[in-house]
This record gives structure tokens, sequence and C-alpha cells, in this order.
């Protein structure tokens, strides 16, 4: 991992300056406008430091994400490489529930699954089989995308200062052990206002979605960190995001999992 | 359009199959080209493939997801009919380079049926009671219309496009899966290339063949015990060429691979 060329100070102050873009649902310009010399360590600081501020209010951190792990979508975006965000305890919403539009900036909605894991994970070296060997169950899950940058328009550092574009998350539908799913090949149809918007299959998500858990683990590795035992993991899109505003509903069934829904209020 | 310009038609496209020679749009030469023409017009291809021996084995519906519907500006699917010299089998080389114009290959569904089942009045119950097996199925369509620009009358005349297809060979009972939701996906030379759900194709593949027999029992036509129905494409069409090999795996179904040459 490369080197930081902002100082502890800049990236306490980009981290204060994007976590209150979120918190108050306003658009700002991408941070690498701001901070052109900025390195990968330096994004990926700013997002810990914006976790650090979090907690410190005692809002809990209740799982990780990853983004950007179709090959197509890293492929438009020229970088090589997925980035990942950590969720907090008021991102949740429950299956069937609503969401506040008011809360969000241009929410999208893209169709993942979660796995949860029983076994302590960390990089560097975790394979797909480490994954599905901690893994306790896997289960449907529906995110909401919200970046804070005007028009959804990034780059990859941006993005992963800015959490990644975390903001809401569903969860719900059928869990299931990961011997009993065909992660590769299940399928998931995504229905806004009672129409097919999207639909996909597991490999979507780089190859295999248990892939994109071991990268994650390999990236935490890269800080010394670890995914512990327990920890709920969002693994990207299965599908392409879809644009949502107040009064949409949505509803996405999953093969072998059952559906997710929910509403935009 | 006239029985003479249709029977023309017919026999132009025939030829163009035969010496893989593309022709103009139809719809750029005869204004007054309606969608009943256009079938009368793939009937008389058809009937000169039969007259040269080939032997209907089936049908296959196009025009089956949004994003299609929205190029040709139509609401509905198409169908076109297969013949036992279409078909492949799993492994087997295809020669696309001989006897192929344009083609694009398609992920797919196939449907055999075990009992002779006619519309109007079907419902989606009544296909999967009358279905034997659902198997999965790369479709590889062509078009005898120069660079693809094609109406909706052109690809109907056409034969819905119809090129080759091949199956694979894992047969399912539809009582055993979720057609709507079991995902595909397509690789290319060893990349994944796209991944869609039964849903992409009206909603669910049963809705398609359903569609078929509606459309086909208000001519008196069924579908009948031992026919293959390609039911729609769950992906975005690849162009192919020799040398490449692809394969397509559905969720709960099983692939189908097929190589080029």
């Amino acid at each position: 991992m490369s080197e930081n060329n902002l100082n502890r100070e800049q990236i306490e102050a980009a981290a204060a300056h994007l976590e209150k873009a979120e918190l108050e649902a306003y658009e700002v310009t991408k941070l690498t406008n701001d901070y052109p010399e900025m390195t990968y360590k330096d994004a990926f600081d700013i997002q810990w430091e914006i976790r650090r501020r979090k907690e410190a209010r005692g809002t809990k951190i209740v799982g990780l994400k990853m983004g950007l792990t179709s090959w197509a979508k890293m492929a438009q975006m020229g970088v090589e490489h997925p980035c990942y965000g950590f969720l907090c305890d008021y991102f949740t919403v429950p299956d069937g529930g609503e969401i506040k539009t008011d809360e969000l900036i241009h929410p999208k909605i893209e169709a993942e699954i979660a796995f949860v894991t029983k076994k302590a994970l960390k990089g560097p070296g975790i394979t797909i089989a480490d994954v599905l060997a901690a893994t306790d169950f896997v289960l449907p899950a529906v995110e909401v995308i919200d970046s804070r940058y005007k028009d959804f328009k990034f780059d990859l550092k941006s993005v992963i200062a800015d959490n990644s574009s975390s903001s809401r998350f569903i969860t719900g539908g059928q869990m299931q052990r990961v011997e009993n799913v065909d992660l590769k090949h299940f399928g998931v149809v995504m229905e806004v206002n009672g129409e097919i918007v999207a639909t996909g299959a597991g490999a979507a998500v780089l190859g295999h979605p248990a892939a994109s858990v071991a990268m994650l683990a390999n990236m935490f590795g890269e800080r010394d960190e670890e995914i512990p035992a327990g920890t709920f993991v969002m693994v990207g899109a299965v599908t392409a995001a879809f644009q949502c505003k107040k009064g949409d509903s949505f509803s996405v069934r999953y093969q072998g999992l059952g559906s997710i829904s929910g509403r935009f209020v | 359009m006239n029985q003479e310009q249709i029977q023309h038609a017919g026999d132009e496209l025939y030829d163009a199959l035969v010496n893989r020679t593309p022709v103009k749009p139809l719809t750029e030469r005869f204004d007054d080209i309606s969608i009943e023409d256009a079938y009368h017009i793939s009937l008389r291809m058809v009937e000169r493939r039969v007259a040269a021996g080939e032997r209907i084995i089936g049908k296959k519906i196009g025009v089956t997801s949004k994003a299609v519907q929205n190029m040709l500006n139509v609401h509905q699917p198409d169908f076109g009919f297969l013949t036992d010299k279409m078909a492949y089998s799993q492994g087997q080389e295809m020669p696309i380079s001989e006897t192929l114009i344009q083609p694009k290959a398609e992920g797919e569904i196939a449907f055999v049926m075990k009992k002779d089942i006619m519309g109007p009045g079907l419902t989606n119950a009544d296909i999967l009671a009358a279905t034997d097996f659902v198997i999965p199925c790369f479709e590889v369509v062509d078009s005898r219309i120069e660079d693809w620009k094609i109406k909706i009358q052109d690809t109907v005349a056409d034969n819905a496009s119809c090129g080759l297809f091949v199956l694979g060979d894992t047969a399912i009972d539809p009582r055993d899966i979720d057609l709507a939701t079991c995902g595909m996906v397509v690789e290319k030379n060893g990349e994944i290339i796209s991944t869609g759900a039964g849903a992409a194709a009206l909603g669910s593949p049963v809705n398609c063949v359903t569609w078929l027999a509606n459309t086909l029992g208000q001519f008196g036509i069924p579908l009948k015990a031992g026919e293959v129905i390609l039911s729609g494409s769950l992906v975005p069409l690849e162009p192919v060429k020799a040398g490449d090999y692809m394969s397509v795996t559905i969720g709960g179904i099983g692939s189908a691979s097929v190589r080029f040459v």
C-alpha cells in the first residue's frame, strides 16, 4: 500500500467534511479536487477516521461491505481494485421497511448477498475456501448506496474516503448454509414499482461472491486488521444500481433465498 | 403485400440463407409490410427448408427482453421455426464460419413438451403441466438482413433471426426449479461476460412459452409433444467468431457449452 501525502490534520478535516455531508445529506465535490496529491493510503485513512468519529459518539459498527466488485464497473472506472466500507447501526432498515428519502442525497439500490462469519478472517493469503469454511450462513441484502459526491461522479480514491457510498441496507429473506447455495449461479430479480429493472447472478461479483469476502480480508490484512467472527459482510452488487425516489417501492427475489422488499418515503 | 411479393420475399431470404449473402431490409423496400405479411414470408422461407429435406423440431421465441423490444419499438415477442439442421449437441463444434453470416450467441432455457397443447386460453399452469423438462441452451442467432439493420417485420420474415442452437445435457423437471429467479452466467473464452436471471424474458420463461402457445393457437397450430421451445434470451447478445468458446450455466438447471469453428 502507498504512503501518506496528507498530514493528520488534513485527514481529520477531510473526514469531518465528508461525514457532515453524509449526516446532513448534501452534495460535495469529489475529494481529489480538494486534495489532488492524496494517495490510496490517505483515502483509507480518511474512511477509518470517519469510522473513528462515529464510534466515539457511540455509533455501533454492524458490518462491512465491498463496492465496485463487478469487472465491468471496474473497467468503466479504470480501476483494478474494488473498495470497502463499514456499516453503522443507523444504516439498517428492516425487511419491508421504509427508507427516509430526505435523509439521503440521490439514493440507488443494488441487490447483494451477505455473508455472516463464524471465524475470524485475516489476510494476506485468504482464499475462497477459507471464506466458505469461516462462513456461518449467507442471506440476501439490498444496499442503498448514496455517494456524497455531486452527480454520483467520483474516482476510486474519492469514493474510498466517502466510505464507498454506504448509506442504508436491508437484509432479510431466507438464510442458507453456504453448502446449500450455488453462490456463483444463483439468480436475482430486482423490481421497482412492480416492473423488472434488473436481473443478475452471483458470478457478477468478482466471479464468485466468496472471492469478494476473501479480497476484503486481504485488504484488511494490509492494515493489519482482521474481519472478526460474527461479522456481517455485503459482497457487492449482483445487479446494476437503480436510482430511486420518494414513493418508489422495490422487491428483490433471490433464487433459493427468498425475497426482500422496502419503500422510499 | 400481395401473395406474389410474399412468396418472392420468402424465396429471397431462403437464397440469402443458403448462399450466405445478406439482403437489404424488407422494410426499406416494402412500405406497407405488416407483421402478418412478415409471418407469411417466414412460412415461405421455412417451406423451402422443409422441401430441401429439413424437419421442423420446435419453435423459438424472440424479442423477449425489454431492451430488444424498445430497440425494435414493439411490445410483444415474435417466433420462428426450428429445424433439425439447426441443432447441435453439447461439446460438438459449431461450424459458424461455413454456415452463418453475422452470428451472435445468447443463453436461454429450452422447454421440451410432453404432450400436445393448443391455445388460445392457456395459462402458465397448462404450460408447466405439458412440459417434460427444461434444458440449458445456447442459441446462435443470425440475420439474413444486411448488418442486422432490422425492424420487427424484417426479423419476423427472417424466421425470427434463427441460426443454430446447442442444448446441454441436463434435463430438469420444471417442478423442481424457480424459473423466474434461476440465475444465468455466460462465459466467453474463459471470461464471465454477462449474468442474468429467468425473469429477464417477459418476467419468466414460462410467460414466453404461454404467449407462444396462445399466439399459435389463434392459427390452429399446437405445441407438439417432443418439440423443443427456445424461450428467449436472458442476457445481451454476444457477437461470436470461429475460435471462440462459450459456456452458459443456469443455476439449478446445468450448463451448455459450444466451440465455434
